[in-house]
């Protein structure tokens, strides 16, 4: 889901990098120096997740996570994907220097306001409930980041309409998938390692 | 799996100055990406190559990379040109599309090649620890860069992690296919690599507190600029600054 280089105009540009910018400050407020090593581990581990082919019919989509990421990290998001995405940049040129700040935005906003709504709920012992809200996390992060995406590309050039349309409903099965996974993964963690859920990874 | 395929080897652009190049790969990604000029980006796009030859990586591998990436301004070229608002040039049944729109999609598309071939030349040239190292001399946030070290180190770890399991996976059978127990497990997979590798973080931070780690890294060596360092961020910066005034000034036609 990541912009490429050169496509979106300034403004965009300047206002995603100065958002991107206040966010990851204060993600890094909010992770402690003693805990870094362990966030940049879980951090890797999303990164290796991400690159799990998922099938769905005659082709596959890749995980995202920024969902599950906004469960388990909260603010610390914006450092952790801000991260991710540089790597990206160097190593498979994906995305791109400038547009960091904008995709980074995209990505770790939607992971925010899913912690927000959901973290509660989702760690709660009610089965049925944690089912349904780590569901909504991991499928809603993905539709407001498509939605995010479809907003920069229209905010660019009018004329991206149609694509941007077709960028959201291509994301689609992503996010039930997507969705399915989040909240397969919360309950499996549940059952198997409950302390992880509410470990201190921030302050 | 080799992430850092471009950072071996020994042109000169391999043994430049990290600093210099992390310096003048974002001037450049930020002058190109803010220009709209087609001279200005075809130039751009002849310097990046220029740099992509100088630095002898291997070809193929460089076009495989460009043709990934490029497959986002494919999409580009099937919307662009027939939303665009202007001058109709050809029609396919209902769609037209304008002039004013292709020039648009092309002036995308010179930008955004010539900024990731200016990554690869300078960026992917070096390797991560390097440039973690030089991140640390240019006002880079401490914890930004420590976060990126150690999830740059750890992720080669646990993408052997991954492997091991979906090794695992393979010798009981499975097969991924669009089914519910497909993504039960391919759900329970991403679980079980987060536990291990929160089992691990602990075992690491424990090792790392009992060797006195207190959230400072220490830096045992120092860049020493060289001669041919200067060089190259003099005549790049002259460059890059030609760039602009050619983009943002009427001193070309």
């Amino acid at each position: 889901m990541h912009i490429s280089e050169g496509v979106l105009n300034p403004q965009v540009l300047i206002t995603g990098s100065a958002l991107a910018v206040i966010g990851t400050a204060i993600g890094l407020k909010k992770l402690d120096y003693d805990r870094v090593p362990q966030v940049a581990i879980l951090s890797a581990t999303f990164f290796v997740a991400s690159l799990i082919h998922i099938p769905l019919g005659p082709g596959s989509v890749h995980l995202v996570l920024n969902g599950l990421m906004g469960l388990f990290l909260g603010w610390v998001a914006f450092p952790v994907i801000l991260v991710g995405l540089t790597l990206q940049a160097i190593l498979f040129q994906f995305g791109g220097l400038t547009t960091l700040g904008i995709n980074t935005l995209n990505m770790a906003l939607p992971a925010i306001i899913c912690y927000y709504i959901f973290e509660k709920s989702a760690k709660n012992n009610n089965f049925n409930l944690s089912v349904f809200t780590s569901f909504l996390a991991g499928a809603g992060a993905v539709f407001m980041s498509s939605l995010a995406v479809a907003l920069s590309l229209i905010f660019t050039e009018e004329s991206f309409w149609p694509m941007a349309k077709l960028i959201v409903l291509m994301h689609f099965p992503v996010m039930i998938i997507e969705g399915l996974i989040v909240a397969v993964c919360v309950q499996f963690l549940k059952k198997v390692r409950p302390e992880m859920l509410d470990a201190a990874y921030v302050k | 799996m080799n992430f850092e395929e471009f950072s071996t080897g020994s042109s000169f652009i391999h043994r430049l100055d990290p600093r210099i190049k992390i310096i003048t790969a974002v001037l450049f990604s930020v002058t190109v990406a803010l220009g709209d000029r087609f001279i200005i980006l075809s130039a751009a796009l002849v310097a990046a190559l220029t740099l992509v030859l100088a630095a002898r990586l291997k070809m193929m591998r460089v076009g495989y990379r460009l043709l990934i990436v490029n497959s986002f301004i494919l999409l580009l070229w099937l919307f662009l040109p027939f939303s665009y608002p202007g001058e109709t040039v050809f029609a396919i049944g209902p769609l037209e599309a304008t002039r004013e729109g292709i020039i648009y999609t092309l002036s995308i598309t010179l930008k955004s090649n010539a900024i990731i071939l200016g990554l690869i030349a300078l960026l992917a040239t070096s390797s991560i620890f390097a440039l973690v190292h030089a991140l640390r001399h240019i006002w880079v946030p401490d914890k930004l860069v420590q976060l990126f070290f150690f999830t740059f180190r750890y992720f080669h770890v646990m993408h052997q992690e991954y492997l091991r399991l979906r090794g695992a996976m393979r010798i009981r059978c499975f097969k991924p296919r669009t089914n519910w127990h497909t993504y039960r497990s391919l759900a329970y997979l991403v679980g079980m690599l987060l536990v291990r590798s929160f089992d691990r973080s602990e075992r690491i931070y424990q090792a790392m507190a009992l060797r006195g780690y207190q959230g400072k890294f220490w830096l045992l060596d120092h860049f020493s600029l060289r001669i041919n360092d200067l060089v190259f961020l003099v005549i790049s910066i002259i460059f890059i600054f030609a760039l602009a005034v050619g983009q943002w000034t009427s001193l070309l036609p």
